[in-house]
């Protein structure tokens, strides 16, 4: 199952890159064959049969929320640069996260990344460090509410 | 028309991340614009696609994305190997 | 189609501009990692956009250069802002820094 998924991954990315005829299918299905091979034991995921399931939900869930976000974080962004003495109260937080598996990690990660007024600087084990351009709240809870509370509820419910 | 319009926005963006790579007070700061003038590079490519219309230049593009992701990633390597020798 | 496709145009060319101002402006070194990182990802997405609305043929490559740029960009600004914490040069305005007692306390205070 790890090859065949691998395969159709590498076959996918040579198909989109080079073009959808005859010649190039039969090309890019050698060199996925061997790459498969060659990479099989550095790759390690697990798929399922709910794959398709949580693909659709990362797909119209998960994707339209963060572009919504992407797009608050630049008016902030433009708000903070553009305003004549710049209002900052820096810090960085930790942040716990209940979601496990490297993949699930990366996606809230960058997600955290990509969110207005915040940075993500290291992962250990289930924290993240982060820098926020403007940190509110009293204690350790709320910051982590404010900071990642909307993401991981949904990706929670995608990456166990 | 609206391609001079387009053009002279992102090079006051490169205009801007230049001088910052040029005053900037240590080595972080420098490799911070590197990163946004790569971007700002890539954005700058594609445009040239659609003026030229030609489709090679995407495939430009997709390479010198992967080369300043690279980049970034030996000059980290270099900012923390700098401290203490090893790693 | 093509007023489209010069609309996400010149919109991603004010989020260069809005980048490039703001790794000048902003103050200190994290800041600028955030203003450089945001504005630049979204300058790039809309572009690309733009792109796929002048040709209809290239979206193919337009996906593989969105998926790889939402990926990479944000990884990179992140191994950025650890080198620089490892480095001890840490800007001296932050009013609360949790990173620096990690190791010592990690049993109670953290819920």
């Amino acid at each position: 199952m790890k090859y065949f998924t691998t395969f159709i991954t590498l076959l996918l990315v040579y198909l989109l890159l080079a073009g959808f005829q005859v010649n190039e299918v039969i090309l890019g299905s050698v060199l996925s064959v061997i790459l498969t091979v060659i990479l099989t034991k550095y790759v390690d995921y697990k798929i399922d049969i709910l794959f398709p399931i949580r693909f659709l939900k990362f797909l119209f869930i998960y994707i339209p929320v963060f572009i919504y976000k992407l797009v608050l974080a630049n008016l902030d962004v433009a708000r903070r640069v553009l305003s004549f003495k710049i209002p900052l109260n820096p810090g960085i937080v930790k942040v716990k996260t209940d979601i496990k598996g490297d993949l699930g990690k990366l996606t809230l990660a960058n997600s955290i990344t990509l969110t207005p007024g915040t940075l993500s600087i290291d992962v250990e084990d289930d924290v993240i460090y982060v820098h926020a351009i403007d940190v509110k709240g009293k204690n350790k809870k709320e910051h982590s509410k404010n900071i990642a509370g909307t993401f991981e509820k949904i990706l929670g419910g995608i990456f166990k | 028309m609206m391609d001079i319009i387009v053009f002279s926005l992102m090079g006051l963006g490169v205009v801007f991340s230049v001088i910052r790579m040029f005053i900037g007070p240590n080595l972080c700061d420098r490799v911070v614009s590197l990163d946004t003038l790569n971007m700002i590079v890539i954005g700058i490519i594609v445009v040239l696609a659609v003026v030229f219309k030609s489709e090679l230049y995407l495939d430009i593009a997709i390479v010198y994305s992967i080369l300043a992701f690279l980049e970034t990633i030996v000059f980290v390597r270099y900012l923390e190997g700098k401290k203490d020798g090893n790693s | 189609m093509e007023i489209v496709s010069y609309i996400f145009l010149i919109i991603g060319g004010l989020f260069f501009l809005l980048g490039g101002l703001g790794v000048l402006r902003m103050p200190d070194t994290f800041n600028r990692i955030q203003a450089g990182t945001k504005a630049t990802t979204l300058g790039v997405f809309s572009t690309l956009i733009g792109v796929a609305f002048a040709n209809p043929d290239w979206i193919a490559k337009v996906i593989v250069i969105i998926v790889f740029v939402a990926i990479s960009n944000p990884i990179g600004s992140s191994a950025i802002a650890k080198a620089i914490y490892n480095s001890k040069n840490v800007p001296g305005n932050l009013v609360i820094d949790e990173l620096k007692e990690r190791g010592e306390d990690n049993d109670n205070d953290v819920v």
